[in-house]
């Protein structure tokens, strides 16, 4: 079944912030194998002049709201999630996501094309801390795999 | 937050040498609980089966991450990340043996831009297959 074109454009923002927390930040970088120790070590972080542990760029990932930054539990919106796959991802910082940020992130569905027998989802992400400093800004591309009606 | 390496230290066509990357399922368990994204087609053979897919498959965004990695380490300072964007183009099949997968990347300064700014492009592979494609890298140097 073809996904429901009522929903792009529409808004979807975290219920609450999220928050960024000193040990997400060391699950997450140990998680990618990543040792470095602006991830791990608040010291160091300090001493590179950043206010606390930094966090790797695509940590991003993990303050969308709900699953896919999408609203996937709304059967209206026809989302099978078992049949979609990632299709590309771009992150563009402002600055480095650090612990201690509280980050509001508004997802945007800005489109829904049939590409053969798939539909394509974009979608947009915007994260703001409870402040309103705009950190980051993010596009994620989703395939939702042979759910395009076929073609007469 | 300062880059390790300096922007009149770099031209185009500078390579970040080839790095090998293991992925083994524990690693693909860890990045599930991590990140929250318990897909089961990263972490059981029956749901990448029932899928139509070769294989458990690692988490798209753990194989960014993993060519992000290439960079941050080159300059060292993860803040120095301005931009990256990634296309999936192959999955990487993680098989449940001691090895895993192997990821390699690699990477070459493609442009310089103003303010101590550099664009890296990273070639990303998996089995000779090219997982990543169209991955690049703004990263403001020193």
């Amino acid at each position: 079944m073809s996904l429901n074109q009522d929903f792009v454009g529409r808004n979807f923002v975290s219920p609450v912030p999220f928050q960024v927390g000193r040990e997400h930040i060391r699950q997450f970088a140990q998680a990618i194998g990543d040792d470095n120790p602006l991830y791990h070590d608040v010291e160091a972080a300090k001493a590179a002049g950043y206010p606390d542990l930094v966090a790797p760029p695509t940590f991003l990932i993990n303050a969308i709201p709900g699953a896919l930054g999408l609203p996937t539990d709304d059967p209206a919106l026809g989302l099978d999630y078992a049949l979609v796959v990632h299709g590309e991802q771009r992150f563009t910082l402002r600055r480095p996501v650090v612990a201690g940020d509280e980050l509001i992130t508004t997802s945007t569905l800005t489109g829904i094309r049939a590409v053969g027998r798939n539909e394509v989802l974009v979608t947009t992400y915007r994260y703001d801390t409870t402040s309103g400093e705009e950190i980051a800004v993010g596009t994620c591309t989703l395939v939702s795999r042979g759910t395009a009606p076929p073609r007469g | 937050m300062t880059a390790t390496i300096g922007y009149d230290d770099v031209e185009v066509g500078t390579e970040l040498p080839e790095r090998l990357f293991p992925l083994r399922r524990v690693d693909l368990v860890r990045y599930a609980g991590a990140s929250g994204d318990f897909n089961p087609i990263h972490w059981s053979e029956r749901a990448a089966a029932e899928a139509g897919l070769p294989g458990v498959l690692a988490h798209g965004m753990l194989t960014m991450a993993t060519a992000t990695r290439l960079v941050t380490d080159w300059v060292g300072d993860p803040g120095a990340v301005l931009e990256i964007g990634v296309k999936f183009s192959s999955p990487v099949v993680v098989p449940d043996d001691d090895e895993g997968a192997s990821v390699s990347v690699r990477g070459v300064v493609e442009k310089k831009l103003d303010d101590n700014r550099v664009v890296v492009n990273l070639t990303t592979r998996c089995r000779g297959e090219k997982v990543l494609m169209a991955a690049r890298a703004t990263v403001r140097l020193s």
